[in-house]
């Protein structure tokens, strides 16, 4: 951490634990994807299961900008962080509406399995997500894997 | 401009004659600027007292940050419901 001479001048460096979380919840919502189309193949069809793709396709892409939006801004100033995380909710709220826009009237759109895809997915993900994060001040984002964490331990002790 | 013309276009799009379709065409708006408000207003106040936190604390900024970006994401959901709500009066 550097100091500037305000605090929102203030940058903060180190590793960003939102990238890394949200990489989590990219690499779980790949694997919730098969389930999740599966669902909507059976109740709305083919279409159904081209919605829900694109609803998964939605989620994840939000996920990953708004991450990527923190990680990069908070290494220049928290100010800047600040502006980027309010503006970026409109702007990333703004994309979602236009995709969706764009899409609604092409004929492998069922806008009602679109809709309950995109809510299930953002909510399911991060409840998922709540699961393996750790927030404590020894580890700030993911939990860390036992054997692993022994593992890198272990010369320590000897 | 091609996407401003296509947002004006989409909420003009079902028969504006008729009040059923109007008063659809108003909730629509509703919900959605509505469900809007509330987490633009949730999202500011937790990130201007993550940034104070992190300026008063920094050795704990990574934790702060993780609070705050799945603050944010849960926060947005409701954002998200609203859209939805938009979409299925809308497009449904």
């Amino acid at each position: 951490m550097t100091s500037g001479s305000s605090p929102l001048a203030m940058a903060v460096a180190g590793e960003a634990p939102e990238v890394s979380i949200s990489r989590d919840l990219v690499k779980r919502g790949l694997i919730a994807t098969p389930v999740l189309v599966l669902i909507s193949a059976v109740a709305a069809g083919a279409d159904g299961a081209w919605s829900a793709a694109f609803a998964v396709a939605l989620i994840l892409l939000n996920f990953s900008m708004a991450a990527w939006l923190i990680s990069v801004t908070a290494r220049i100033s928290l100010g800047l962080m600040m502006g980027a995380i309010l503006f970026g909710y409109i702007l990333r709220l703004a994309l979602i509406t236009l995709a969706v826009l764009l899409v609604k009237d092409m004929s492998w759109v069922s806008i009602p399995v679109l809709g309950v895809t995109i809510i299930v997915t953002h909510l399911g993900l991060l409840f998922w997500e709540m699961k393996y994060v750790a927030a404590s001040l020894a580890f700030p984002g993911l939990k860390p894997d036992v054997a692993e964490w022994r593992a890198s331990r272990a010369p320590e002790n000897h | 401009m091609e996407a401003i013309s296509m947002l004006v276009s989409a909420a003009a799009e079902k028969d504006p004659n008729t009040t059923g379709s109007g008063l659809t065409a108003l909730g629509a708006g509703l919900a959605y600027g509505f469900a809007a408000i509330g987490p633009a207003l949730g999202i500011g106040n937790l990130v201007g007292k993550s940034v104070e936190a992190m300026a008063r604390q920094p050795e704990a900024a990574g934790m702060v940050r993780t609070t705050m970006f799945l603050g944010i994401a849960f926060t947005e959901a409701l954002a998200l419901i609203g859209f939805v709500v938009f979409i299925l009066l809308k497009f449904a």
